[in-house]
């Protein structure tokens, strides 16, 4: 039978680990709603800047003069994926799942006899793809002592990836990060950026996006000045979504974690108490039979 | 006719200002440019300077730093860079603005090895920069190029 002293112990300690994963939970829930809010004000920017793109790349289409970054280079032989991950681990599945994401597109490239390089962003993401695709590595961004992921942080890692391409380094950018849902769902999401694609504006007359533009300078230049800015963006867009599924994928592992600890701790008092009865009844015994020989 | 218009100014990470406006002076990359309602439809790209908005109460000054307005006939949206509220803008942004500027000049210095082109385009966004500051009262250090 379990010593009373040892379950006491081991009641403390699932205790004392319980008080930590809810600290972890409450912290990720404040911070989930800050990244929930950075999201959201940057959304607008972000549409906007998307149907305007829209518009510019229907009406340039497929010349021979429009810029690379919008047709491509006409080949696809080099991949380069930027696979963003947390920097932080304890939230459950949520740097896995990208990063499965990513290596699952690997492997179909490697069958089809694709180069790969990849930059990684997070430390988590790069300790694993470091083990199995090792060699494919080029760079990684640490955003370890960034606090707040800031439009800063896009352009650079945007830089890194244009001087890339502007050096032929690749054909085709992917980017992967995890798209927040909501707490409990964080999709891992692939996202193509170079060549850019852009939906067509729809021809809604209400919203006059069928209108007109006059461009200035040329439309061309316009597009060649945006098409480097769109990549900040989009990479923009994806660091927020990653920030606000980070947080919500370990509010949930916590939560789950805070819950598994209840449930440990109420079996243990269970098994304590009986432990305890059983000792006091072994007592009571032992003098009641003594009382008895007399 | 109607005298005002939607006038929307975002930055990537924020709505920096959305209201009703009855005239835009825009800083365009190809010179300064006044939209009042019902202006033609037009796509500019922007220089770095003062985005000046007359509203239904009074006027406001922005600080932008390059991006692009699009004006239709109902209304002007402008997608900066960077952008602030007058009020908003210290001599720390303006030094930092102007650095990065200067910064980007010598870089383009090394790269293009004073091949005319991407040199004069940086050194007219950090005089842009500076024109800034000078509006606003805050006295840009000189860049040590």
């Amino acid at each position: 039978m379990a010593n009373l002293k040892d379950l006491k112990n081991r009641i403390s300690s699932v205790k004392s680990t319980r008080k930590i994963t809810k600290a972890m939970q409450m912290v990720a829930a404040a911070k989930l709603r800050r990244a929930q809010e950075a999201a959201e004000n940057a959304r607008p920017y972000a549409q906007q800047f998307e149907a305007v793109m829209g518009q510019l790349a229907a009406s340039v289409g497929d010349s021979p003069t429009a810029p690379l970054l919008l047709r491509g280079t006409g080949q696809e032989e080099t991949f380069l994926l930027v696979v963003m991950t947390a920097e932080k681990g304890l939230c459950g599945g949520f740097n896995t799942n990208i990063v499965k994401r990513a290596q699952v597109r690997i492997r179909d490239l490697q069958s089809r006899g694709k180069t790969v390089k990849i930059v990684t962003v997070g430390k988590k993401g790069r300790a694993v793809l470091r083990r199995t695709h090792g060699d494919m590595l080029i760079d990684h961004v640490d955003l370890s002592d960034v606090k707040t992921v800031g439009y800063g942080n896009a352009q650079e890692i945007a830089q890194g990836v244009l001087k890339r391409f502007d050096a032929s380094e690749f054909d085709v950018a992917y980017i992967y990060y995890g798209e927040f849902e909501n707490t409990m769902t964080q999709v891992p999401t692939e996202q193509q950026i170079i060549p850019a694609h852009f939906d067509a504006p729809e021809g809604d007359a209400a919203s006059g996006s069928n209108t007109l533009f006059d461009y200035e300078p040329s439309e061309e230049a316009i597009l060649a000045d945006l098409l480097p800015r769109s990549v900040s963006t989009q990479i923009f867009a994806a660091l927020l979504e990653n920030a606000a599924s980070e947080q919500g994928a370990r509010m949930t592992a916590m939560d789950n974690a805070t819950r598994n600890a209840d449930d440990m701790v109420e079996n243990l008092n269970r098994e304590y108490n009986r432990t305890r009865q059983a000792v006091i009844t072994n007592e009571l015994i032992e003098i009641i039979s003594g009382a008895e020989a007399l | 006719m109607a005298d005002t218009m939607q006038f929307d100014l975002v930055s990537p990470e924020r709505r920096v200002a959305s209201f009703q406006a009855r005239a835009v002076k825009i800083p365009g990359s190809e010179g300064d440019l006044t939209a009042m309602p019902n202006h033609a439809p037009l796509i500019t790209t922007l220089r770095p300077g003062i985005l000046h908005v007359e509203g239904e109460r009074g006027s406001d000054e922005y600080i932008v730093t390059g991006g692009f307005a699009q004006i239709t006939p109902e209304g002007i949206s402008v997608l900066a860079e960077e952008s602030y509220h007058r009020d908003e803008m210290s001599q720390e942004i303006l030094d930092r603005m102007v650095e990065d500027a200067a910064e980007r000049q010598r870089k383009s210095i090394e790269q293009s090895h004073n091949e005319p082109g991407p040199t004069d385009d940086a050194a007219k966004l950090l005089s842009d920069m500076m024109a800034v500051g000078s509006h606003i009262g805050l006295s840009a250090k000189q860049p040590s190029l």
